[in-house]
C-alpha cells in the first residue's frame, strides 16, 4: 500500500483497527540497510544537485571562462566504469553463491577505483602545470571542489569495500557476505553517475 | 461486528548491542537513551551561552552608557553567536537528537535505533561541532560577527569582527554539525519507518513521531543547502576563490575576488534558513499535540488532519525561502510569489492551532506544568504567527525589515514557542527518564516567570520596532526619530531579560535536585496511552521493553473510553483486557 493512502487511513474505526493489527510494522520489503543506503543517496543526490544549480547560475556571470578538458579524465572515466562493472560482478556472484567470483570482482573494482583516485591527483597536478588553480576563474574552482568531493564520497566508498573484503579473504560465509557486496555495488554505480554527471557538465560548458 | 484478535507474538527481535564496560554503556554508548541524554546536556549546555551572550547584549541595549562591558565588535560578534547557538546547536540538537533520540524508540515500539553505531558517532560528531564553536571564541579575533546569516562578502572581509579564524571556524563547525546530523537523521527515518512494532501504523504513530520524522526529512533535504553554502564560503575564503564574491575595492585597494553572486549566496542560505524555521517547529507542533491530548485526557481532534498539515507545512516550507530576501532588489513578480506561498502556508498552520483548541473545547484540562506550558506555547505561537502574516506581505515587510519587529516577531514564533514545549516536554518525560518527579511547586513559579517575562520582553520589542529602530546596533546614540520612550522600554526589557535570565536557576536546580531526590514517580504518572510509558522498568531498561516486543493495538489517542476500566487504554493493552464495548471503539464519538 503506497504511503499516500495510509494517509487517509482512520486509525479508531474497527474496521481499520482489524487491518491495523496485522501490520508488521514494515514500510519497504528492503532490509534496513538497504534502505539506509537509500536514504543516504537521496541525502547525497541532493547535495550534488545543488551544486549543480549553483554552478549553472554562476555560469552567466561575465568572467566565466571554460576550462580544459585534459584527456587523462576520459581515460580516469573508463577506468571508473569497469571497476563499477566488477563490483557488479561481484553482487552477481555472490548471488550465485560463487565465492571465486565474489573475490574477483570485489578486488578488480577496489583496485580500480584506488587508479581513479590517482588518475584524479594527476589530473589535478596536470591543471596546476598549466596555470589552473582554484582561485584562477569560476569553472576551474568548480573543478576542483566537484572532483574532491567525489573523491571524498568514492574514499568513503573504500572504507566500506576494505571491511568487506577482509571478510571476503577470511572466507565468510556467502550469505553473510552478500548484504555488505551488494550494498558496495550500489554505492559505486551511484557515484558512477554522479562522476558522469560531473564530467558532462566541464565537457558541455 | 466480532472481532478476532490476532495472536501476539511474532514480532521479528533484533540482535541487540549489549555493553560490556562503564565506558561503552555510559560514554561511547550506542544506546539511544544514552545518546539522547548526552545530546540533551550538550545541546543545553551551549544554550546557556547562548543564553548569557543575550543578557549581555541585552545589558548593552537597555543601558548604553552606564556598561562598558563590551564594544561594537563584541555586539556582532555576541549577535552572531547567540543566534547560531540558539537556532542550530540549541533548538536542532535539542529536539532532533535529544527527544528524537529518547522517543522515536519507545514510541514505535522499538529495542533501539537501527544503526545504533552510526547513531553514537553522530552524537561525537555533534560534540566535535560544538567545540570548534567554542574554540572560536578563544583564537585571534575572535568568533565571527558576520550575523547568524553569514553573508557574504562581508563575512570573509577584513574589517568585520572574527573575519580571521573566526568564521573559518564556524563554517567548519556547521559543516561537522551538518555529518553529524546527517548520522542521527538517517536513524530516525528508518526507525520510524522499517522499525516500528507489530501493529504500528504509521497512523498509530503519536503525532511527537510524526513531527519528529518530517522534521528529520526536512533538515535531510535543507541542510544540505547549508553544506554547499557553507563549503564555497570556506573556499572563497581560505582559497580566495569567487564563489559568492564580486570584485571589491577595499581601502583603496582592489581585492582579488571578483565575478561573483552574494544573492546566490543568500538564496541557498534561505533555501536552508527558512525549512529550518519548521525542522525546529514541526517536533514542537507534535510533542505539544501529545502534551495537550494527555493533560486534557482527550484524543486528539483532527488527528488525521495533523497528520497531513505537517506534511503540508513540510512540502511549502520549501517555496516560501525568499520572503526573507524582499530588500535583496529582486523582481517584483518573484517577491509577489514568495508572499503568495508564505501565505498559503499558514493554512495548515491555522489548521492545527483550530484542532489544539478543538482538543482543549469542554476537555477534562488538567493544569499540570507540561499543560501549562503547552497552553503557553499556543498563545506566542498565535501571536508570532500573526506578525508573520504581516511581515510575509512584501510591502509591510519592506518597512520594517531588519527592524527590532522582525527580532520580535522571530523570537515570539521560533524562539520562545519552542522553548515553551522544550520545558512542558522535558517536564512531561522527566518522570520517565529519571524514575523521579520535578518539584511541583518550582515547576510552577517556572513557568509564569519565564512566560510572563517573554512577553515582558518581546512586546515592547514590537513597538520598538514600529518606532524604526534597527536589528543588530550596538546603539542608536542621539537619533531624532526616536522617542525618548524607546530607551526606558530597552531599560524596562534589559532588567527582565536578567531576571528571566537568572530565573532559570530555578529550573536547573529543580532538575538536578529531582534527579537524586525527588518524590519516586508512580508508573505512568500522567497516564498517557502511548508505548513509551508502558515499558516493564520506569526508566525503561537497555533494549526497552523487557523480554517480549508489545503488540499495538490501538492508535495514542484512546482516552475516556466508554465502558473501559481506566480513563484511558495502552496502546499495547490486548482489546480482550480493556473491558466495556471500548476495544477497538478507541475514543470515537
Ligand atoms: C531570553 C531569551 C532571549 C533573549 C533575551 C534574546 C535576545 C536577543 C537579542 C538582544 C538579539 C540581538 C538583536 C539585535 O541587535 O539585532 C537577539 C538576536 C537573535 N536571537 Fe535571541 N534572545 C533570546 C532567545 C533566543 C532564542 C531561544 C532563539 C532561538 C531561535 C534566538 C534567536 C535569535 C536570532 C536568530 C537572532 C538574530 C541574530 C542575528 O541578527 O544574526 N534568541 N536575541
Ligand atoms: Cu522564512
Amino acid at each position: 500500500m503506497g504511503l499516500f493512502s495510509q494517509l487517509a487511513e482512520k486509525p479508531w474505526t474497527p474496521e481499520q483497527a482489524a487491518i491495523d493489527d496485522r501490520h508488521k510494522g514494515v514500510e519497504f520489503s528492503l532490509t534496513t540497510p538497504q534502505f539506509g543506503l537509500r536514504v543516504f543517496l537521496g541525502f547525497v543526490t541532493v547535495i550534488f544537485t545543488l551544486f549543480v544549480v549553483v554552478y549553472v547560475e554562476r555560469m552567466v556571470f561575465a568572467d566565466w571562462k571554460p576550462m580544459p578538458e585534459p584527456w587523462l579524465l576520459w581515460v580516469n572515466t573508463a577506468i571508473l566504469v569497469i571497476s563499477s562493472i566488477g563490483l557488479q560482478w561481484a553482487w552477481v556472484s555472490a548471488d550465485k553463491g560463487d565465492a571465486d567470483g565474489v573475490k574477483k570482482g570485489l578486488y578488480l573494482g577496489g583496485v580500480l577505483a584506488f587508479a581513479f583516485l590517482t588518475g584524479q591527483l594527476l589530473v589535478w597536478q596536470q591543471l596546476v602545470v598549466l596555470g589552473f588553480y582554484a582561485s584562477s576563474n569560476p569553472a576551474s574552482a568548480f573543478f576542483y571542489l566537484f572532483t574532491a568531493l567525489h573523491a571524498v564520497h568514492l574514499l568513503g566508498g573504500l572504507v566500506a569495500w576494505g571491511r568487506t573484503a577482509i571478510k571476503v579473504k577470511s572466507g565468510m560465509d556467502m550469505a553473510k557476505v552478500r548484504g555488505s557486496v551488494e550494498l558496495c555495488a550500489v554505492y559505486w554505480h551511484f557515484l558512477l553517475v554522479i562522476w558522469i554527471v560531473i564530467f558532462s557538465l566541464l565537457l558541455f560548458t | 461486528m466480532a472481532y478476532v484478535a490476532p495472536a501476539p507474538a511474532e514480532v521479528e527481535e533484533v540482535e541487540l548491542y549489549h555493553a560490556k564496560s562503564f565506558i561503552t554503556k555510559y560514554v561511547f554508548s550506542q544506546d539511544a537513551k544514552v545518546i539522547a541524554i548526552q545530546y540533551s546536556f550538550t545541546a543545553i549546555a551551549i544554550g546557556v551561552v547562548g543564553l548569557v551572550l543575550s543578557s549581555m547584549m541585552r545589558l548593552q541595549l537597555g543601558f548604553p552608557d552606564s556598561f562598558s562591558i563590551i564594544d561594537p565588535a563584541d555586539y556582532y560578534q555576541f549577535i552572531t553567536m547567540h543566534g547560531m547557538i540558539m537556532v542550530i546547536y540549541l533548538l536542532t540538537a535539542l529536539f532532533l537528537g535529544g527527544f528524537g533520540n529518547y522517543l522515536i524508540p519507545l514510541m514505535v515500539g522499538a529495542r533501539d535505533m537501527v544503526f545504533p553505531y552510526v547513531n553514537m558517532i553522530s552524537y561525537w560528531v555533534y560534540l566535535l561541532a560544538v567545540l570548534i564553536l567554542v574554540a572560536s571564541f578563544f583564537v585571534e579575533g575572535g568568533p565571527t560577527g558576520a550575523g547568524w546569516t553569514l553573508y557574504p562578502p562581508q563575512a570573509i572581509l577584513e574589517g568585520t569582527p572574527g573575519s580571521g579564524g573566526g568564521i573559518i571556524l564556524m563554517l567548519v563547525s556547521l559543516i561537522f554539525f551538518i555529518i553529524g546530523f546527517t548520522m542521527g537523521g538517517l536513524n530516525y527515518v528508518v526507525t520510524v519507518l522499517q522499525g516500528r512494532t507489530r501493529g504500528m501504523t504509521l497512523m498509530r504513530m503519536p503525532l511527537t513521531i510524526w513531527g519528529i520524522f518530517i522534521a528529520t526529512i526536512l533538515a535531510l533535504l535543507a541542510f544540505p543547502a547549508l553544506f554547499v553554502g557553507g563549503v564555497m564560503l570556506l573556499l572563497d575564503r581560505v582559497l580566495e576563490t569567487s564563489f559568492f564574491m564580486p570584485a571589491i575595492i577595499s581601502m583603496g585597494e582592489q581585492l582579488e575576488y571578483g565575478g561573483g553572486s552574494p544573492i546566490l549566496f543568500q538564496h541557498l542560505f534561505w533555501f536552508f534558513g527558512h525549512p529550518e524555521v519548521y525542522i525546529v517547529g514541526l517536533p514542537a507542533f507534535g510533542i505539544v499535540s501529545d502534551l495537550i491530548s494527555v493533560h486534557a485526557r482527550r484524543h486528539i481532534f483532527g488527528y488525521r488532519m495533523m497528520v497531513w498539515a505537517l506534511v503540508a507545512i513540510g512540502g511549502i516550507s520549501f517555496i516560501v525561502w525568499a520572503h526573507h530576501m524582499y530588500v535583496s532588489g529582486m523582481n517584483p513578480w518573484f517577491g509577489f510569489f514568495f508572499a503568495t506561498t508564505t501565505l498559503i502556508i499558514a493554512i495548515p498552520t491555522a489548521l492545527k492551532v483550530y484542532n489544539w483548541v478543538l482538543t482543549l473545547w469542554k476537555a477534562n484540562i488538567r493544569f499540570t506544568i507540561p499543560m501549562l506550558f503547552a497552553l503557553g506555547f499556543i498563545v506566542t505561537f498565535v501571536n508570532g504567527g500573526i506578525t508573520g502574516l504581516f511581515l510575509g506581505n512584501t510591502a509591510i515587510d519592506v518597512p520594517l525589515s531588519d527592524t527590532m519587529f522582525v527580532v520580535a516577531h522571530f523570537h515570539m514564533v521560533m524562539g520562545v514557542a519552542p522553548l515553551m514545549v522544550i520545558f512542558g516536554a522535558i517536564y512531561h518525560w522527566f518522570p520517565l527518564m529519571s524514575g523521579r518527579m520535578l518539584d511541583e511547586t518550582l515547576g510552577r513559579i517556572h513557568f509564569w516567570v519565564t512566560f510572563i517575562g517573554a512577553y515582558s520582553i518581546f512586546l515592547p520589542l514590537h513597538y520598538i520596532g514600529f518606532q524604526g529602530v534597527p536589528r543588530r546596533y550596538f546603539e542608536m546614540g542621539e537619533t531624532n526619530f526616536i522617542p525618548p520612550s524607546v530607551q526606558d522600554l530597552n531599560a524596562f526589557v534589559t532588567v527582565v531579560a536578567v531576571m528571566v535570565g537568572f530565573a532559570q536557576i530555578l529550573f536547573f536546580y529543580n532538575l538536578f535536585k529531582s534527579m537524586s531526590s525527588g518524590e519516586i514517580a508512580e508508573k505512568n504518572p500522567w497516564k498517557a496511552a502511548s508505548l513509551e510509558w508502558q515499558t516493564p522498568e520506569q526508566p525503561p531498561a537497555h533494549g526497552n521493553f523487557g523480554d517480549e516486543l508489545p503488540v499495538v493495538y490501538r492508535w495514542a489517542y484512546a482516552y475516556g473510553v466508554p465502558g473501559a476500566k481506566d480513563d484511558f487504554v495502552p496502546q499495547d493493552m490486548h482489546p480482550d483486557e480493556v473491558g466495556g464495548e471500548g476495544a477497538h471503539e478507541a475514543s470515537k464519538e
